[in-house]
């Protein structure tokens, strides 16, 4: 059996309310949250990066199970805001965990990097060529300053070790859709992405999450009614409802997994943490259907059953997402443009 | 702080891994390759010591002044923390309100970045310490 060992999730402490960025670009406060779902976003603080968040959602990883660096055969991180252009933050992970051993290496696919990932660490470890590896969502995505993504853009992580023993929660399997689609982008060195208007919604996000979660359930003979938990990619909070809807499952599967309207789009963490609150209050048995979307553009589907092994896990040693979400700072927009260093200084 | 050094350093300032004395028994962190209580004894028997990252607030103080790479952080609090394995660790506390701070105030370790040199040198990260609830 292949799935997931263990988990964590780290959402920064600093928020900022949508009607507060809408009170500085002049538009009307309660349009974000009426219009794309949103009420607020996570804000990483000053001395926060994809990295710090990457290393803090690993360490609750660990801290529900401990699995010693050296039994770590692969690090896969996926990111679109990785610290360094060049230099990886795989290789910090493995001097983090003492993973010396490991097959290491960042992954940048938009918002699915995180599941393109875990996907890589499933392979290896289905292939038998490793015992466990680390897969990480992980992001401190911008936008654009008054643009629509400043509303969402936002910063996050998941940490998954997936192996063969002890498994909590097996995937049953995973396949995934790509095509090449001009959404959403940002070229080598602009500082902010551009995206394609009229090309976001339905040829980029509906096309792709629905072409991959019927094809997973064709593979798998399943229907939505086969399935407890629902997480969809969550660029908004309107759109995993409205995909769902489309595809025939309710808002009662969604719920649990969206947490966009309290944490904005966490990027490459976004479907992971979705997940890791759907596995914070799962029990044995429990079926649950991901799907993922990158922006580029494509999708990463998984059909995932909880096992009886979660009752024996100590889920209770990291905090958990939804007890992450309510501990909350909340800042102001110029406190914002500090934190994320987007102050002008002339020197 | 220069590259070579801070690569040197690098286990013991991202995972708090310190050294232990297997003849006394002391902890220390910084880690050390002799005991100073032990002497010759201890040579070449050091242990390497995982800490908990957990500890209390043993005394703090509220940097208003402008310190080079901190500007953006100020007013940011500097603590020693005493960690229940024996070291005293010297650490910011960060996610916090100066005013919220005490003394006893228990605390636990996380990993952030301490400094970078400038737009294009090197992050380097490290503890620091948050409020623990
Ligand atoms: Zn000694």
């Amino acid at each position: 059996m292949v799935g997931i060992v263990t988990y964590g999730s780290y959402v920064p402490l600093y928020r900022i309310k949508t009607a507060e960025i809408a009170r500085i670009w002049g538009d009307e406060p309660s349009h974000p949250e009426k219009g794309l779902g949103i009420k607020s976003k996570t804000v990483p603080a000053y001395d926060e990066d994809a990295a710090t968040i990457a290393v803090e959602a690993l360490r609750n990883a660990l801290r529900r199970k401990n699995i010693p660096g050296e039994r770590i055969g692969a690090i896969f991180v996926g990111s679109e805001s990785h610290p360094y252009a060049v230099k990886p933050t795989a290789s910090l992970i493995a001097e983090v965990v003492g993973a010396y051993n490991a097959h290491a290496a960042d992954l940048e696919f938009a918002c699915k990097a995180g599941t393109a990932a875990m996907q890589n660490v499933y392979a290896m470890v289905k292939a038998g060529m490793i015992d466990y590896g680390i897969a990480i969502g992980t992001d401190t995505s911008q936008g654009q300053p008054g643009d629509a993504l400043d509303y969402s853009a936002s910063a996050g992580g998941t940490a998954y070790i997936i192996g063969k023993d002890e498994v909590i929660a097996e995937i049953n399997h995973t396949i995934s859709f790509v095509t090449d689609t001009p959404d959403f982008w940002r070229r080598e060195g602009q500082r902010y992405p551009s995206h394609g208007g009229r090309f976001t919604g339905e040829p980029a996000y509906f096309k792709h999450v629905m072409t991959a979660a019927k094809r997973l359930m064709e593979e798998m003979g399943t229907g939505p009614k086969d399935y407890d938990y629902a997480v969809f990619h969550q660029p908004n909070g309107k759109f995993p409802l409205r995909v769902g809807k489309r595809l025939g499952f309710t808002k009662e599967q969604i719920e649990q997994g969206l947490l966009t309207p309290y944490i904005g789009n966490t990027y490459s963490g976004a479907t992971p943490t979705g997940l890791s609150a759907v596995l914070d209050v799962a029990k044995p048995g429990d079926r649950i259907i991901a799907v993922s979307f990158g922006s580029g553009a494509g999708s990463d589907a998984f059909d995932i059953t909880v096992t009886d092994e979660i009752e024996k896990f100590n889920r209770d040693a990291a905090p958990k997402i939804w007890d992450q979400i309510k501990r909350a700072k909340y800042i102001d927009y110029a406190q914002y443009l500090k934190f994320r260093r987007m102050i002008v200084e002339v020197d | 702080m220069v590259v070579p050094r801070f690569w040197r350093e690098r286990r013991y300032r991202y995972s708090l891994i310190g050294t232990r004395c297997p003849v006394c028994g002391t902890v220390y962190f910084p880690p050390r390759n002799v005991c100073p209580k032990c002497g010759r004894e201890s040579v070449g028997k050091m242990e390497e010591f995982q800490l908990s990252g957990k500890g209390e607030v043993y005394s703090y103080t509220v940097v208003h002044q402008n310190v080079l790479g901190y500007k953006y952080q100020k007013p940011y609090v500097m603590a020693i923390v005493q960690t229940p394995e024996g070291p005293r660790i010297t650490g910011q506390i960060v996610d916090i309100d100066p005013e919220e701070v005490h003394i006893g105030m228990p605390v636990r370790a996380v990993f952030r970045r301490i400094a970078e040199d400038g737009k294009a040198g090197i992050i380097q990260y490290g503890y620091k310490f948050v409020k623990d609830e």
